[in-house]
């Protein structure tokens, strides 16, 4: 054959020009950026409308506000990270606190058997549900390639129900409950601030799994699997492993987020955050990540998260109406939507 | 196991999906340093006869043997395993990670100790600088580059990196099916120039292929696959383009005399 000259291909590999061509690799490459600055600019906003925004209880009261979303945002992102959905996460998280209560509470007090039992035996027990109900929506998914919204739908009604048919649709107080289990909600000053417990966690939560997902196979497989699942498939990886463990993965986060959610609420309700499933997918998005799966980081979402609370406190000290705060929400998903099809659009 | 023995051989392999027979008692041989071209109508079993090596399909009865040993490939891993790399139509990348974690896909270097064995930590700096080393090798790429996602590049460049990944682990055979079906005359032409290059370092390559220039310019040997069988195996210089489209059509056949089933090439080393 022929051999014509090889050009150059670090030529080739050159980046475009244009400002505005610039902007969008940039946060191709970063998405985390968008809603950094968005969270930025909204506290800069607040603070102008209001200084109370910027004071150290309001601050720590915010970080209060958004550890319930925030961890169960997490376990949210996995999912969306390999292009499925999870419904459930709320019905899961209930169900696992109400477990979680009333195991631990005495017999005069729970709606069950009461066992009493030692607080760290009834969270592990409750986490654990939490790990299966999460397995089996992963094995739903895998085994009859059944679609992740279509499996979630179905288990968000499962233990729904679960939790009003086993625990009699009643809330534990908080005064009936042992300490152990309210230990999420205690809290420390750290000068001016106020550190709740769950927080930390939460933090530590964010941590690891960003840790996991950029530096081990199976956070790479996970995106992969995501982005492309055929590719992924051909590419020598087990998608079928990588699913079913990303859900269960998905049901210990979950697991935690309840055992958090009984420190930060103080009591053990079934009609605790009624609307926390659209809440964490709004979070997941807000942060820049893809709807359509493999694209998007832990970071993000904890902005997101942090950003729905900032406009929604934000708003409400600036005195608006809590339908107006509603509204905002609506207007971020839909610009962070938007947003990710436009960054998605980049090519070199 | 001397040289003319063929690195990677099938007899009579049946394949089918339901009604649809795709492939119908075929043979195929590649011999060691061959670049091997399978061409064919459409429906002929080229894909299904390829992807039967590259593990995606399980044939239904015949022999597989690479190297002279039986294989029975249950999925993409275990020709992996054999030795055998395919570059795949849809080029199986994942758009979104970056060069090197497409090149190590499914294979990932782990960091050595507690964190790599238990945490399952990626080396990533040795990652990249093997990907950025696999790349030169070929003559494609910068290493500063490694890192950009595959969804920024052109056709080609995402073509040079699936066939990259198959050099950098194929130790036996390389697999590329209609590596030039969506590309531009000058990406094909690179595409072209490292099959060149990979038959150059003594790797035999199957190229299926329905650009008939690019097959006889490249090819050493010539599969013309017809109604899931083996049709005939001629050479660019036996034969001309027309008679092997006649062939691939049915209006010629060709006598085992005067086909090429052996090889044709003087094996290097």
């Amino acid at each position: 054959m022929t051999t014509t000259a090889a050009p150059d291909l670090a030529e080739e590999f050159g980046t475009d020009s244009g400002l505005v061509a610039k902007i969008q690799s940039t946060l191709h490459k970063y998405p985390y950026l968008s809603p950094l600055i968005v969270l930025i600019v909204a506290m800069i906003v607040f603070t102008l409308l209001n200084e109370r925004f910027i004071f150290a209880t309001n601050l720590s009261l915010m970080t209060q506000q958004t550890v319930i979303v925030g961890t169960l945002a997490i376990a949210q992102t996995l999912v969306i990270l390999t292009a499925g959905i999870d419904l459930s996460i709320g019905a899961i998280m209930v169900f696992g606190q109400m477990m979680m209560a009333n195991l631990a509470v005495s017999s005069e007090a729970s709606n069950v058997a009461g066992f009493g039992w030692w607080a760290p035996f009834a969270v592990a027990v409750g986490v654990l549900i939490a790990v299966a109900a999460g397995a089996a929506n992963g094995y739903l998914i895998v085994q009859f390639k059944l679609p992740p919204f279509i499996v979630t739908l179905g288990t968000l009604s499962v233990f729904t129900a679960l939790s009003l048919i086993l625990f009699k649709a009643r809330t534990i107080q908080g005064p009936e409950m042992p300490e152990g289990l309210k230990v999420m909600g205690t809290s420390f000053k750290l000068g001016p601030f106020q550190i709740m417990t769950g927080v930390l966690v939460m933090l530590g939560l964010y941590a690891l799994f960003a840790y996991i997902l950029r530096n081990t196979a199976w956070g790479t497989h996970v995106y992969a699997v995501g982005d492309d699942p055929d590719a992924a498939e051909l590419s020598g990886i087990n998608t079928k492993r990588v699913l079913f463990s990303t859900y269960a993965v998905a049901g210990l986060i979950i697991g935690i987020a309840a055992w958090i959610t009984i420190g930060r609420v103080g009591s053990a309700s079934p009609n605790v955050a009624p609307n926390i499933n659209l809440d964490t997918i709004t979070a997941v998005v807000i942060g820049g990540t893809s709807l359509f799966g493999g694209r998007g980081t832990m970071i993000g979402t904890l902005l997101g998260a942090l950003i729905v609370t900032v406009v929604e406190n934000g708003l409400a000290l600036a005195g608006l109406d809590q339908a107006y705060r509603v509204l905002a929400v609506g207007v971020l998903v839909i610009a962070a939507v938007a947003l990710d099809q436009w960054i998605r659009r980049v090519q070199a | 196991m001397s040289d003319t023995d063929p690195i990677l051989s099938g007899r009579d392999l049946v394949k089918t999906f339901g009604p649809v027979v795709g492939l119908n008692g075929a043979d195929i041989d590649l011999y060691p340093g061959e670049v091997l071209a399978v061409i064919g109508d459409n429906g002929a079993g080229k894909s299904t006869l390829i992807k039967c090596f590259s593990g995606a399909h399980e044939p239904d009865s015949g022999a597989m043997k690479v190297a002279g040993q039986p294989v029975l490939f249950r999925s993409t891993h275990d020709a992996r395993e054999a030795g055998i790399e395919t570059v795949f139509q849809t080029l199986a990348v994942s758009p979104a990670l970056d060069i090197a974690a497409n090149l190590y896909l499914g294979r990932e270097i782990r960091k050595e100790g507690f964190l790599g064995q238990v945490f399952r930590t990626l080396d990533k700096k040795r990652m990249r600088a093997e990907a950025g080393r696999h790349l030169q090798d070929l003559g494609i790429g910068t290493v500063q580059n490694i890192t950009q996602a595959v969804e920024t590049l052109s056709g080609g460049q995402r073509q040079a990196v699936a066939v990259a990944r198959a050099a950098a682990f194929g130790s036996r055979v390389i697999i590329l099916d209609e590596p030039t079906a969506a590309l531009g005359v000058r990406e094909s032409a690179r595409v072209l120039q490292l099959i060149d290059d990979l038959r150059g370092r003594g790797m035999p390559v199957i190229l299926i292929s329905h650009d008939m220039p690019q097959v006889f310019e490249v090819a050493d040997r010539i599969h013309v696959q017809r109604l899931g069988k083996r049709a005939a195996v001629i050479t660019p210089q036996s034969h001309t383009m027309n008679d092997a489209v006649a062939i691939m059509t049915g209006a010629l056949e060709v006598d085992e005399a005067e086909q090429a089933l052996g090889p044709v090439r003087p094996v290097v080393g």
